[in-house]
């Protein structure tokens, strides 16, 4: 009787090690994800022995009865050394699926050899192989966890560069002020810019707010939300609200979306805009002489 | 006269700045009070102050809004002048957009606006 699924596996781990690293190297290069563009021999090298060592740690104090968690404390240099060198594969162009093929990969010399112990006894071997393929499939999907964890942690660093890219409320002429909207609108930006506009009114007493849409995207109904509400705002401040920018495209948007602007102006381009502005404060723009 | 708003008449028109510490009795008296003013002194505009306001609520949002339905029947225009940014903030939130009301920066802006009318 085996004495348990993972006898085998840390036999031939403990006889063959500097052989499965040869041969997993092997098979690396037969599944085309070695990546020698990548990385150096030596280095590939020093990446597989850590990780089989950390492997073969894991197996031996934390699979118990069969069953395992890779959240257990056992697993803890494994899932150390997993994160350290898919962070480190990732940064150096591996795709995910590379990376998983490439933890895989160590499932041929090890089913090989398995094969070879345990000729005898195919039901041991069947059970073994399920442990082992169990195993590394866990890792696999680990290293999986960890580029998306990675993937997570930029966009939500760029999420926030953005927010800080100022919206600047440019003051135009004399109590006339624009601000220039680019990219898109959600919730959180649209009250930042509602506040900071606001306040720019009052600091300035300014009378016109052009709202110039020129750099948005694409106007759906929750944008188009937010620009009516922060046009309702301004109006409640004492300022007349021009919203500017809006492309033949958009117009069709909004017209097929059912937004109504209601009281709102709108202009097609910031020039005009900005001449009935001028115009509302009493200014025009006149040629001074023939050119 | 409401003690916690002052009511001027200026240029047929009555101001009225209401004061920070507002309460919901107090702003119905300045309702009750302002009313029967626009009808005594025929006057062609009213002009709300709210610049001392730093948090209204629906309730403050409605007494506004029928202040300025009232006096439309009345026949005068409304302008609430010096709204804070938080409190326009606020009165959007809560969908409270005083169409019967007009808006000016500051007083004198709505002074100007009521001459050229």
């Amino acid at each position: 009787m085996p004495q348990s699924d993972t006898a085998t596996i840390l036999k031939i781990l403990e006889t063959d090690f500097n052989a499965i690293i040869e041969e997993w190297a092997g098979s690396q290069i037969e599944e085309g994800v070695k990546r020698s563009d990548l990385f150096s021999d030596k280095e590939n090298r020093a990446q597989n022995t850590e990780l089989l060592k950390s492997f073969s740690k894991g197996i031996r104090a934390g699979v118990v009865d069969g069953e395992f968690d890779l959240k257990d404390p056992a697993w803890e240099d494994l899932r150390a050394s997993l994160t350290d060198i898919t962070k480190e594969r990732v940064k150096r162009g591996v795709t995910p699926t590379e990376m998983a093929t490439f933890i895989l990969a160590i499932k041929a010399p090890m089913f090989e050899r398995m094969k070879g112990e345990l000729a005898d006894s195919p039901t041991a071997l069947v059970n073994e192989i399920l442990m082992l393929s169990r195993l590394i499939d866990a890792f696999s999907i680990f290293t999986n966890e960890v580029f998306i964890v990675e993937r997570e942690q930029i966009i939500e660093r760029q999420r926030l560069e953005m927010m800080e890219l100022s919206t600047p409320v440019v003051e135009l002429w004399d109590k006339v002020l624009t601000l220039p909207l680019i990219g898109t609108l959600d919730s959180a930006r649209a009250q930042e810019v509602m506040e900071n506009l606001l306040e720019t009114i009052m600091q300035r007493q300014a009378r016109v707010v052009i709202v110039d849409i020129t750099g948005v995207g694409t106007v759906d109904t929750q944008v188009a939300q937010h620009l009516l509400r922060t046009a309702a705002a301004v109006r409640l401040m004492g300022a007349d609200c021009i919203i500017s920018g809006i492309s033949p495209t958009i117009a069709q948007t909004m017209v097929q979306l059912g937004i109504d602007v209601g009281a709102v102006s709108t202009r097609s381009s910031i020039r005009t805009a900005l001449a009935d502005a001028l115009k509302t404060m009493g200014y025009e723009i006149a040629r001074i002489k023939d050119r | 006269m409401s003690g916690i708003a002052s009511i001027h008449l200026v240029e047929n028109a009555l101001l009225v700045s209401i004061q920070d510490d507002v309460n919901d009795t107090e702003i119905l008296e300045l309702q009750d009070t302002l009313s029967s003013r626009i009808a005594e002194d025929n006057v062609r505009g009213v002009v709300i102050d709210i610049s001392a306001l730093e948090i209204v609520d629906t309730f403050v949002g409605r007494v506004i809004a029928q202040l300025a339905g009232i006096s439309k029947l009345l026949d005068a225009e409304t302008f609430v002048v010096g709204m804070r940014p938080a409190v326009a903030m606020t009165l959007v939130e809560l969908g409270m957009y005083l169409p019967e009301a007009q808006t000016a920066l500051n007083l004198s802006h709505a002074l100007s606006l009521l001459r050229s009318e």
